[in-house]
């Protein structure tokens, strides 16, 4: 099994976790343009290097954010959005 | 095929004939450059050259031919989609099975058994309805059946009466089967050659030179090669191919995984599918009970294999047929699927003019090979894209026209 570290709960079984996919920024409502906003809904991060996600601890609904390789899958660090805002 | 075959059998020596030329040298200039020698790019080929009298095609292969999603895919072939689009175009697909061996003169193997799909619900059930109506309107062969007919269509399934998994009825969808993967890919490939196509394994696009929204040059690691129209068909690598020519696609890569038992008598005669259990199974021609489910639960760019998904997949395997408990497993493996936002392919057009797009076929590509075939050959030959694509444009998401095809999968994501 794959261990992923929450930063609440510490290390538990990924299958206890679900993904909400990479990080987007929210475009602004007021000045985004139609084909913009189709694009912020359906194009996702898929790069093959390093992508941000959000993840959730489902038993305790904990939301946080982990750096994982999507080629190696390798997870290189989780942290809360608070971390994020200290050290982008 | 009878005559030949007869022909081999009385000779005296079973003179083997390759099917497949060994890559020529590259040309400097081709009218269409294939990107992709998996079955959507050679059956493309093979309309191409067949229907269309487009013969000065190079097909590029990074790899071995039919190495990629067409090896990795559970090949099951079926037509129960939900949206109009979807089930027209799946249901010629599975009507091109029907007649490709004859059209390859290559043996297939397409074994047409049927696909029965379980409901241990009142709600699954209530949804097999809605698909039964939609594909009967369409002239599929689709139904609804109770759990009596489950039974004497799939007489080994544990009907788990009374327990949580109870199977209360199926979809029955007898146009389904299945086709050996090879010979499909190799049967587009030895037509095609026949007819002047060149087929480039181990040659690999780096990158696309441009000028005015056309695309002018194709970069390979084996050189440069000017190209009249261009079609990407790279399964698993879509995304990275059309971001070298500077197309964005809405795509995410997820691993399919699937394995193989050892090999046992003839004794699955359906196409088995469970949605709560997210798990399928149907016996291969060398008596192998192939097994695959849902997706990966998050994105990843790797064929790697997991133990989860091979738990997950045994457990609902022996749920469904218990005796499997001592059977051994031989092989598991994944594929990288290109998923779209709506579950449904990508096909015609791109922003750029002469760049055509086969992509996003996520784990419903082998089923497709030839109707996306025969129809992106129209597309390129008449530099319009065929009006059964037309629904399929990558445009249908800056119009939120979606078509939904989330349910449809063989197993729901």
């Amino acid at each position: 099994m794959k261990i992923l570290t929450c930063p609440m709960n510490g290390p538990r079984n990924i299958n206890e976790f679900q993904c909400f996919g990479p990080v987007k920024n929210d475009p602004d409502p007021a000045t985004t343009s139609d084909a913009d906003w189709a694009r912020h809904l359906f194009r996702v991060d898929n790069s093959r290097g390093v992508i941000t996600e959000w993840w959730r601890h489902v038993p305790s609904n904990y939301f946080f954010l982990a750096e994982r390789n999507a080629t190696t899958n390798e997870v290189i660090r989780t942290f809360t959005p608070q971390d994020a805002e200290a050290r982008p | 095929m009878p005559l030949r075959l007869l022909k081999y059998a009385f000779s005296r020596d079973y003179p083997v004939t390759g099917d497949i030329p060994a890559t020529p040298d590259l040309k400097s200039s081709y009218d269409v450059v294939i990107i992709g020698g998996g079955g959507h790019g050679l059956a493309c080929a093979h309309y191409l050259s067949k229907y269309h009298g487009i013969t000065n095609v190079a097909v590029l292969e990074k790899g071995y031919l039919a190495g990629g999603n067409t090896a990795r895919n559970t090949t099951t072939i079926r037509s129960n989609y939900i949206t109009k689009e979807g089930i027209a175009f799946y249901k010629e697909g599975v009507q091109l099975y029907e007649e490709m061996s004859q059209e390859l003169d290559f043996n297939v193997m397409f074994s047409q058994r049927g696909q029965l799909t379980l409901a241990h619900t009142e709600a699954t059930l209530r949804s097999f309805h809605l698909r039964a109506e939609m594909g009967k309107h369409a002239g599929t062969n689709i139904e609804v059946v109770d759990a009596q007919t489950v039974k004497d269509l799939s007489p080994h399934l544990n009907m788990d009466e009374g327990g949580p998994l109870e199977i209360m009825g199926g979809l029955w969808h007898a146009d389904g089967g299945t086709a050996r993967h090879d010979a499909v890919a190799w049967g587009y490939a030895a037509q095609a050659a026949r007819r002047g196509v060149e087929i480039h394994q181990r040659t690999e696009v780096e990158g696309f030179e441009t000028d005015q929204g056309r695309i002018t040059k194709v970069r390979t690691n084996r050189g440069d090669i000017a190209a009249g129209q261009v079609m990407i068909a790279v399964g698993g690598m879509n995304y990275d191919m059309a971001m070298r020519a500077g197309v964005e696609l809405p795509i995410r890569c997820y691993p399919l995984q699937a394995m193989v038992t050892q090999p046992l008598k003839p004794w699955l005669h359906t196409l088995v599918s469970s949605v709560s259990l997210h798990t399928y199974l149907v016996q291969s021609s060398r008596g192998e009970i192939v097994i695959g489910g849902g997706s990966d639960p998050y994105q990843l760019c790797s064929t790697r294999s997991t133990l989860d998904m091979k738990e997950h997949l045994s457990e609902g395997a022996t749920h469904l047929f218990p005796f499997l408990q001592g059977v051994r497993l031989l092989r598991q493996w994944a594929g990288i699927t290109d998923m779209t936002p709506d579950y449904s392919p990508i096909m015609g057009a791109s922003p750029l003019k002469n760049l055509w797009l086969d992509c996003g076929w996520g784990t419903w590509g082998f089923k497709a090979t030839p109707v996306a075939g025969k129809y992106m050959a129209q597309t390129i030959a008449n530099g319009r894209v065929a009006p059964i694509l037309e629904p399929f444009t990558m445009e249908r998401f800056a119009r939120f026209e979606l078509l939904n095809e989330m349910g449809a999968t063989a197993a729901s994501h």
